[in-house]
């Protein structure tokens, strides 16, 4: 029991997210280290227990259902209440949630009831003897620190896709667990939630983000980074501060010191210069591709291969390649 | 209202750090510091809420060593009232030590409303907040894009992936702030920055809570090497396809 691993699943519409996905195999990789099982916890309304399956293929041994209609959206208080009390009583060793806006709200609320530190948005878990270990960019990604968790439980946060989801087969047995607090309790209330485009692809999942700045010059031309981004088929739409403060784009677009961390497979930098705090961003993506009509644009010195010229031109052109480069696999 | 701001000196993230000789820490070596991103963002919206409900006083926070009333002072010189220092020698990692010695000061302090930044840029946690929260036991909303209060409740909205989500809460409350909630902090003008010289500033020793999470090591992530410049115009694309399927096989 004592190495047992604790992973908070995140679910929404009634399916887990992928983060989900990549926790338990984070989780899983731990548990292997101490000798210990994987128990995810998962909250959603009606019929969220057919997750289970996929959480066990990723490496869950149990998968704890907390099935109640007040939890088909995000409902904070109650979901603190009651993974702290089966943290408590599971006596687990550790437990580990996505970074994403519910884990990132999530974690702390936890960590503060329970007494203990949390080490939050890390890109990698390891066991060093007993002790677990993170690692966590921090200074605007520009510094790696190790960090040593050295309470029980530990609490973890795990950056969206920053493990591949992969961990080995385990039954994924489910069990029924009540929820510790009434939902409806809860002081704060959701009192609406607006999704955007429901295929729309979330920057922390897309393998390939399509960026654009103000080099587009006008929020209508916005369509041809959403077309390029189309053409891939799994690419996410970013923006740079500067689009996203001109309301040509949401601020949940934006990529940056003050917006979102990314580290895609395939960056695409259209018309952005390129900003010290832009990079902040973008810079652990594993190719960058950027294009831009100054040839001495910053944004050239962190890229991988980079197109001088002028976007309205090259954009429709690499979207009609990538398109038949597609066609042809 | 009754409004306090808890605020983080930080080094200026456009610096090229170093890493220190223990290897865990970073080289103060040529380091400017101001007040983290979030946390002004926190401190102008405060003063806005003030100035649109009228009255009102603003107590701006921060543990840290004796440096931090200057950034302290920044804060009164926009507007803030009065400004309270909890003073360590080193600020720790492990948001919930931090989180202790704040909540110990404000839980006396009868705000109605108590704001924090949605991360500090330099540790990019994203905890204390909450954190803070629990340990006071107030509702909490957390990176906040939009807010408003009205008579003893508030409503806020928070950006989550791919959407947005609205959420009413009773005061007193914590909230912490995202962008989008202000497009621009005030520069402190001036006469403010010599009436700040005149406003209270109480400094205490912080009681910061047990650290339970701490930094061994520290690393510049490696260097990108140089990149190359495929070529020129619509006639470079088919060079483009080719490398991204072939060098960095992502197509
Ligand atoms: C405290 C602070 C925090 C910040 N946080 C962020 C953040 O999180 N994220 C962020 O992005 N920014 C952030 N910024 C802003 C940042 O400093 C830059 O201002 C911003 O990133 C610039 O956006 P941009 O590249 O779209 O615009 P610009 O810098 O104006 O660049 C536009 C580029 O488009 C190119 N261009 C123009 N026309 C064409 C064309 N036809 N074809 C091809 N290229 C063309 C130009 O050559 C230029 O390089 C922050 C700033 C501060 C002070
Ligand atoms: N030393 C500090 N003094 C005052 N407030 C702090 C301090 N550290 C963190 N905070 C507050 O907590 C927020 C989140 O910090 P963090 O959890 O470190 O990302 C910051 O934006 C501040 O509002």
């Amino acid at each position: 029991m004592a190495n047992n691993i604790l992973v908070v699943a995140e679910a929404r519409g009634g399916d887990v997210r992928k983060v989900a996905l990549e926790v338990v195999t984070a989780a899983r990789l731990l548990a292997d280290g101490l000798g210990g099982e994987v128990h995810a916890i998962v909250f959603g309304g009606a019929g969220i227990a057919s997750v289970a399956a996929k959480l066990g293929a990723v490496g869950a041994d149990v998968v704890q259902v907390v099935e109640h209609e007040g939890f088909a959206t995000y409902n904070a208080e109650a979901v603190a209440a009651t993974v702290t009390s089966q943290i408590t009583s599971g006596g687990y060793r550790a437990a580990l949630f996505g970074a994403s806006a519910m884990g990132q709200d999530l974690a702390p609320r936890i960590g503060a009831k329970l007494r203990v530190g949390v080490a939050a948005d890390v890109v990698a878990v390891a066991v060093d003897g007993t002790d677990i270990v993170v690692r966590h960019p921090m200074n605007t990604n520009k510094i790696i620190a190790t960090m040593v968790l050295s309470a029980t439980p530990a609490l973890v946060s795990v950056r969206p896709g920053a493990v591949s989801v992969g961990g080995s087969p385990k039954a994924g047995t489910v069990q029924a667990v009540a929820p510790a607090m009434d939902p409806a309790a809860g002081r704060v209330k959701v009192t609406g939630v607006v999704m955007g485009g429901g295929a729309k692809l979330d920057l922390a999942e897309a393998p390939v983000i399509v960026s654009g700045g103000r080099g587009l010059k006008a929020a209508e031309h916005f369509s041809l980074v959403e077309d390029l981004a189309a053409a891939f088929g799994n690419a996410a739409v970013g923006a740079t501060r500067a689009v996203t403060d001109d309301g040509w784009r949401p601020h949940s677009d934006q990529i940056g010191q003050t917006g979102r961390q990314v580290s895609p497979d395939l960056y695409v930098a259209v018309g952005i210069s390129g900003a010290i705090q832009h990079i902040a961003g973008m810079r652990n993506s594993k190719t960058i591709v950027a294009i831009n009509k100054d040839k001495d644009a910053p944004i050239f010195k962190v890229a991988d291969y980079g197109i001088v010229g002028d976007a309205f031109e090259i954009v429709p052109a690499l979207t009609a390649a990538v398109k038949a480069a597609r066609a042809q696999q | 209202m009754k409004i306090a701001v808890c605020i983080k000196r930080v080094a200026d993230m456009g610096a090229r750090f170093q890493i220190g000789a223990d290897g865990a820490s970073v080289s103060d070596a040529g380091i400017k510091y101001d007040i983290s991103d979030f946390d002004e963002w926190a401190v102008e919206a405060a003063l806005q809420l003030n100035e649109k409900h009228g009255g009102g006083e603003v107590t701006v926070i921060s543990l840290g060593p004796t440096s931090a009333q200057e950034t302290i002072r920044k804060a009164l010189a926009m507007g803030a009232d009065k400004g309270v220092h909890l003073s360590a020698d080193t600020i720790p990692f492990d948001g919930f030590a931090i989180a202790e010695a704040l909540a110990a000061e404000l839980q006396s302090g009868a705000y109605d409303l108590i704001l924090f930044g949605r991360i500090a840029v330099d540790s990019a946690a994203g905890v204390t907040g909450a954190m803070v929260a629990e340990l006071l036991g107030l509702p909490c909303v957390t990176a906040v894009s939009k807010l408003d209060v009205t008579g003893a409740s508030g409503v806020a909205e928070r950006q989550v992936e791919g959407g947005v989500e609205t959420l009413a809460f009773p005061l007193p409350a914590v909230c912490t702030i995202d962008q989008g909630l202000v497009t621009q902090a005030r520069y402190p003008s001036l006469k403010g920055i010599m009436a700040a010289k005149k406003k209270p500033l109480e400094s205490k020793p912080a009681q910061l809570g047990a650290i339970s999470v701490s930094v061994r090591k520290m690393e510049l992530p490696p260097e990108r090497s140089a990149g190359r410049i495929v070529g020129e115009g619509a006639a470079a694309v088919p060079e483009l396809i080719r490398l991204l399927q072939t060098e960095a096989k992502v197509l």
